[in-house]
């Protein structure tokens, strides 16, 4: 099995990283080493074992349904690349913005 | 007075208090031996003004009587820990600027302790690699030098806080390792270095890399400086589901020195083929000094030891794919604009990330992806099983496990950078240990042909970090690894 450029377009796309055209051959390659040495794990016979999920047996707590944080959207925003902040004198704003997704 | 900054926490802890020096003077101190090696780009961010505030209000509580058990004790913060108010960045361009708004749970553990902080440390971007060349920041430099001279890297992805406290640059620093990132770069630097068990550390507030085998630990100069800042970090965190709601024992007082009757196990699949002699020579010496300690050693097997890596290639990075579709140029960080929103995903992810944490990024995709998550992740999942299992069957035949921390000494920068799996293998030893979520130690034990440390490494049972530091200790004294870096 190999990876072929169409292959390493649709990952990319999934993952939401461009790769460009020109770049797919050698990502391609990279990714095939890789994916040629984790083979090797086909040699073990896991048909009786369960898969993994955790080292440590916990129970997973719960806690009680009650709002504990939050109420700060400018601190939230504070980070955000031109967001539109809450203003003191309005009750306004408070979003990311993105660009222009319905048309 | 020895220089305050080649003293130990311990002897620093008992200084401060006996008034003999202040925490001023000492964060003055520090302050002035990282301006001094500034060439080792063991930071991303230096914080003098911060270390010193908070050095004031340590002497004020030192005056009163009232010091905490880290008081006034200056530290290096790996750069993934959220800081707040001050950048975090994991050592990426896509975090570049992006300042939290909150502490993550360890750090603040260590502040509420006293201790204080110099600066965030340089790491592998993303805590992805071997001998932090990743970073957006530019490499580290191991303070350690080989024969011919050459700039050696400090190993990763903890590299900078390695760096630093080899250097004598932080008293001591935090780490994370999820395949080795504390362990490896503590053996290429000559420093204790500890990765305890999976939920014994809170992970909220770090950054995320692979969150089924993430765990914070300490970097210090000595095992005793080690255990004082675990029991400081540890412990349960209501905002970590899986940190562990078991009391934090007293390390230090666990280093007893007493290891008679104590059975340690030398698993047979970690002599890999092409071990060098000075590092099979290494685990030999360790062994001899636990059995004249009176310590048994015990031949254990743990047969699906090289099925690790592997494994270890297909869990770390379908778990960052996951964690790292989060940086998207929304919220924060870089954004790199496009036509559409999903062109400024793919333009800003493109930009924003390293070449590494792509491609562990593209891996993890495509092993989680529609007709291979089987064949892969699930296949993964299941080989992770047996590697539990086989250090659940040693448990019966020993206490703990005595192996070497890595499968040579530190290299050259620029050596083994077009070969990510040949970068991989350095993790050979240290990988087993995460994917069984055992707690590991490495301890400084000697030097190679070329002058450069080497670390032997401790497993431990779950949640036994005690016993690591009783073994630790032992093999410490034994080793009486004294050689500092350009001496």
């Amino acid at each position: 099995m190999s990876l072929d450029q169409a292959t390493v377009a649709r990952i990319a796309q999934l993952a939401r990283i461009r790769v460009a055209p020109e770049d797919r051959p050698k990502m391609a390659k990279e990714l095939q080493t890789i994916l040629d040495w984790v083979e090797q794990l086909k040699e073990l016979d896991t048909s009786k074992v369960e898969p993994m999920t955790s080292t440590v047996e916990v129970v997973m707590p719960q806690r009680a349904d009650e709002v504990t944080d939050g109420g700060y959207p400018n601190k939230i925003l504070a980070n955000a690349t031109d967001p539109v902040r809450v203003s003191s004198t309005e009750e306004l704003g408070g979003f990311f913005t993105v660009p222009k997704v319905v048309e | 007075m020895a220089d305050l900054v080649d003293m130990t926490i311990a002897q620093l802890r008992d200084g401060l208090k006996a008034g003999r020096f202040s925490a001023i003077e000492l964060a003055k101190a520090y302050i002035a031996a990282i301006e001094k090696n500034r060439g080792l780009n063991a930071f991303v961010v230096e914080t003098p003004d911060m270390a010193l505030t908070q050095a004031a209000v340590s002497d004020q509580r030192l005056q009163k009587g009232e010091g905490r058990p880290l008081e006034g004790i200056p530290l290096g913060i790996k750069d993934l820990f959220c800081t707040r108010g001050v950048q975090t960045t994991a050592g990426s361009h896509i975090l570049e600027g992006f300042k939290p708004p909150y502490e993550s749970t360890v750090s603040q553990n260590l502040f509420d302790a006293g201790a204080t902080m110099l600066g965030k440390l340089n790491m592998d971007e993303f805590a992805m690699g071997s001998a932090n060349i990743t970073s957006h920041f530019g490499p580290v430099k191991n303070p350690w030098k080989r024969k011919d001279g050459k700039d050696l890297v400090p190993g990763g992805s903890s590299g900078g806080s390695a760096a630093a406290v080899a250097a004598h640059i932080v008293a001591a620093a935090t780490g994370t390792d999820t395949g080795g990132s504390i362990r490896q770069p503590a053996s290429f630097t000559g420093i204790v270095g500890i990765k305890p068990t999976y939920g014994r550390c809170s992970r909220w507030g770090i950054v995320a890399f692979a969150s089924s085998l993430d765990q914070a630990g300490p970097m210090a100069r000595d095992v005793r400086d080690a255990a004082i800042l675990l029991k400081a970090m540890a412990g349960h965190d209501p905002k970590d589901s899986t940190s562990v709601p078991a009391p934090v024992p007293n390390y230090e007082a666990a280093m007893t020195g007493n290891v008679k009757g104590l059975k340690f196990g030398i698993p047979k699949e970690y002599r890999v083929d092409g071990m060098p002699a000075e590092i099979e020579k290494l685990w030999q010496q360790g062994i001899d000094w636990l059995k004249a300690a009176g310590a048994e050693p015990v031949e254990i097997s743990l047969p699906h030891t090289k099925y690790a890596l592997p494994t270890y290639y297909i869990i770390a990075p379908a778990e960052a794919s996951s964690n790292l579709a989060r940086y998207d140029g929304v919220r924060y960080g870089l954004r790199v604009p496009g036509k559409s929103l999903d062109e400024m995903y793919e333009n800003t992810r493109a930009e924003g990330f390293g070449a590494e944490v792509r491609r562990r990024i593209l891996i993890g995709t495509y092993v989680l992806s529609a007709g291979y998550y089987d064949a892969y992740y699930l296949k993964a999942q299941r080989v992770r099983t047996l590697i539990f299992n086989d250090f659940r069957e040693a448990w019966k035949k020993c206490d703990v496990v005595l192996t070497p921390t890595a499968p040579s000494a530190a290299f050259g920068i620029g050596e083994k950078e077009d070969d990510p799996i040949g970068m991989y293998l350095n993790d050979v030893f240290t990988v087993p240990v995460n994917l069984a979520g055992l707690p590991g130690m490495s301890v400084p034990a000697g030097l190679s042909g070329e002058g450069l440390p080497l670390g032997l490494q401790l497993i431990g049972k779950p949640f036994d970090e005690e016993t690591l530091f009783r073994v630790g200790g032992v093999l410490e004294t034994a080793a009486n690894f004294t050689a500092r870096p350009g001496a």
